[in-house]
């Protein structure tokens, strides 16, 4: 691994990665069954260079900024590379969004380059929302097929410069990426990444969870999500670790990518993990009753020997009918993005595969705790990484307070939000919005959220205000959309929902047809942003002088309602 | 070659006997995350027998931001 205490920039740390790990196999691309590219650090260094010496030609300066939207793939990372090697700030967003909420990150973030694929393009071509982003002056498309219009976009593969590129330094306290948490139909959050964030943040998890030669980390988390940015792009590369892509996310070429390039490392949402332990569970169940009780006695000697640390190479001899599906190599989960349930945690770990539990946030850079199993904690999230300074704040008598965390790795600020930024941001803090309380061994446990907000067990991040737009003239009086643990706080993270408060007109009462209204415009949200019921609240909702609903306030008088009787489900 | 009302019938019918629902409870315009009560990996999975029942390779890019039965099949018919 390089001492990254010596570089400036990502892309630094990354253009002497690549001479150092010249000849190691740094990415394999596999479609289904068939394997598309499989590309030496040497082979991703001769792509990358003519797409930033293009970039270049092409008046693409030191500060600017290019956005990548692509599903995982070789051509996500090239792109990465070239934009950091010529000095621009990388906007990664979320292919699943729809058109209209890319084109208004687009617009928002400035950035003067979109990169994407063409089934991704051929759909933002058409969006409303183009018209309004007019910074984005380049549109480069790959595999875009041989007579398609592009609509003024040009082919990823035909930008290429002919002669090197120049190296564009940037310094640590320099925004290197501008990652959005949330921000859809509301205020856009886009994190200011600096150099320093991610070096600092893989320098940190690297001393846990090491990379190297050899080691083969399967990306299945979106890459423009923060976590697959370090463990699926940043930290394998200045190891010299091989990254595999799969084009596909169906659940039986997954399964078999772990055989076949016998992966050492993957990250998964918590929703993934589940089923995974709903598939395993359900071949152990199809035992015969003298092979189950055989492979239960096997499973409860490995929980005996493995109750201080993991012992993989004892484990996999143990359980080899567990661990030869998955490649035989595998010697960490690493899941974030959302909360996991302990059992689910403990399954696994039982089984002999440790699952790198963890806790942390975008703005935080990535990880704030991980699990570093000495010994395995199913029912926290760990200990702070090195470098993070962590706090409880406003502790009550069971030392459960809001979590606040100081270090190298926390964002500069959200962009054009300095409001908001002071919010987040007090004397150097983070203030998360979590609350959690630290025990006597130093393991952060997690207890529910402070702030009004969802994350789904699929990872994604649901701030209420950006799905409003949707109800937009609904025919009552005002209507606000919540987290329902927001309003009456639970002491949990999982089973989390969004709730419409609706004061209807004078008169008017809560009919069906109004019901099928609010479930037609629901249906219309992407299904993980959809309200799962509705509360009827019988008074004007406070509202500040520029009329603005004044959201705290009216989720305290809501709260006085009854939560059972109140919450209609829709 | 199937008509799209064929195509989005059989869509309808493999839905159905898939996830147990009733046959003849599912519509074309039904949103399939709802009424068949899934989340996003299991409409993979769905999307996998589709694939083998027609004989057809589906990227998982067609179906981004598709949630109801109706352009399922239309997305399927264009490959047929």
């Amino acid at each position: 691994m390089l001492d990254l205490s010596k570089y400036q920039s990502i892309g630094a740390a990354l253009k002497d990665a690549l001479e150092e790990f010249s000849h190691e196999v740094c990415l394999i691309e596999a479609d289904r069954e068939r394997e598309k590219e499989r590309l030496t650090y040497q082979d991703f260094n001769a792509r990358a260079h003519p797409l930033a010496k293009a970039l270049q030609d092409a008046g693409f300066n030191v500060g600017d900024r290019a956005s990548i939207i692509m599903t995982n793939q070789s051509k996500w990372l090239i792109s990465a590379y070239a934009i950091f090697y010529a000095g621009g700030v990388l906007v990664p967003l979320d292919y699943k969004l729809t058109p209209d909420e890319q084109w208004r990150l687009l617009e928002h973030s400035g950035a003067k380059v979109l990169i994407t694929e063409y089934p991704i393009w051929r759909q933002l071509s058409v969006a409303a929302g183009r018209s309004a982003a007019t910074n984005v002056t380049t549109a480069l498309v790959t595999e875009a097929p041989k007579n398609a219009d592009l609509d003024g976009a040009m082919r990823w593969e035909e930008f290429r410069g002919s002669a090197e590129p120049a190296f564009v330094p940037r310094a640590r306290k320099d925004v290197a990426c501008i990652v959005y948490s949330s921000g859809t139909g509301g205020r856009p959050k886009g994190c200011m990444m600096t150099h320093e964030n991610y070096l600092e943040q893989c320098v940190a998890l690297t001393s846990i969870y090491p990379f190297s030669p050899g080691v083969r980390y399967l990306s299945i988390l979106p890459t423009n999500h923060a976590i697959d940015f370090m463990v699926g792009f940043f930290g394998p590369f200045i190891c010299g670790a091989a990254v595999v892509h799969l084009r596909t996310l169906r659940p039986e070429y997954v399964r078999e990518a772990f055989s076949k390039y016998k992966i050492t490392y993957v990250s998964l949402v918590p929703l993934v993990l589940k089923n995974l332990q709903k598939g395993l569970q359900a071949r152990f169940d199809e035992l015969p009753s003298g092979k189950r009780r055989i492979f239960d006695a096997l499973v409860a000697l490995n929980k005996a020997l493995t109750k201080n640390r993991p012992r993989l190479g004892l484990s996999r001899r143990l359980l080899k009918q567990v661990h030869d599906p998955f490649g035989g190599e595998l010697r960490t989960i690493i899941i974030g993005g959302a909360f996991s349930e302990p059992q689910t945690l403990q399954f696994f770990y039982d089984l002999g595969i440790p699952v790198a539990n963890g806790y942390g946030l975008t703005e935080a850079g990535t990880a704030i705790t991980v699990n570093d199993l000495k010994p395995f904690r199913a029912d926290t999230v760990g200990k702070p990484l090195p470098g993070m300074e962590l706090r409880i704040v406003n502790a009550g008598a069971d030392g459960i307070g809001e979590v606040s965390v100081r270090s190298k790795t926390i964002m500069s600020g959200y962009l054009n939000e300095p409001e908001q930024t002071a919010e987040t941001i007090v004397d150097g803090w983070l203030m998360t919005g979590d609350l959690g309380r630290v025990d006597a061994t130093g393991h952060l446990q997690l207890f529910g959220r402070k702030k009004n907000m969802v994350v789904t067990e699929e990872g994604k991040n649901i701030y209420p205000e950006d799905i409003e737009a949707v109800f937009d003239s609904l025919p009552v009086k005002e209507f606000c959309v919540f987290a329902a643990n927001y309003i009456w706080p639970q002491r949990s993270l999982v089973g989390e929902q969004l709730l419409l408060a609706l004061h209807l007109e004078p008169g008017q009462t809560y009919s069906d047809e109004l019901r099928r209204d609010i479930s037609a415009r629901n249906s219309k949200l992407l299904n993980y942003k959809r309200i799962h019921g509705v509360v009827l609240f019988d008074e004007d909702f406070p509202r500040t002088a520029s009329l603005k609903i004044k959201r705290n306030s009216l989720a305290e008088q809501i709260a006085r309602l009854d939560r059972a009787t109140a919450f209609l489900p829709l | 070659m199937r008509t799209l009302e064929q195509t989005t019938q059989e869509v309808l019918d493999l839905a159905s006997k898939h996830f147990n629902v009733p046959a003849g409870s599912l519509a074309p315009e039904d949103d399939f995350f709802k009424k068949l009560g899934i989340d996003s990996l299991q409409t993979l999975e769905m999307l996998s027998r589709l694939e083998n029942h027609f004989g057809i390779e589906l990227p998982d890019y067609e179906v981004q931001g598709v949630s109801d039965f109706r352009t399922l099949a239309s997305r399927i018919q264009s490959r047929l």
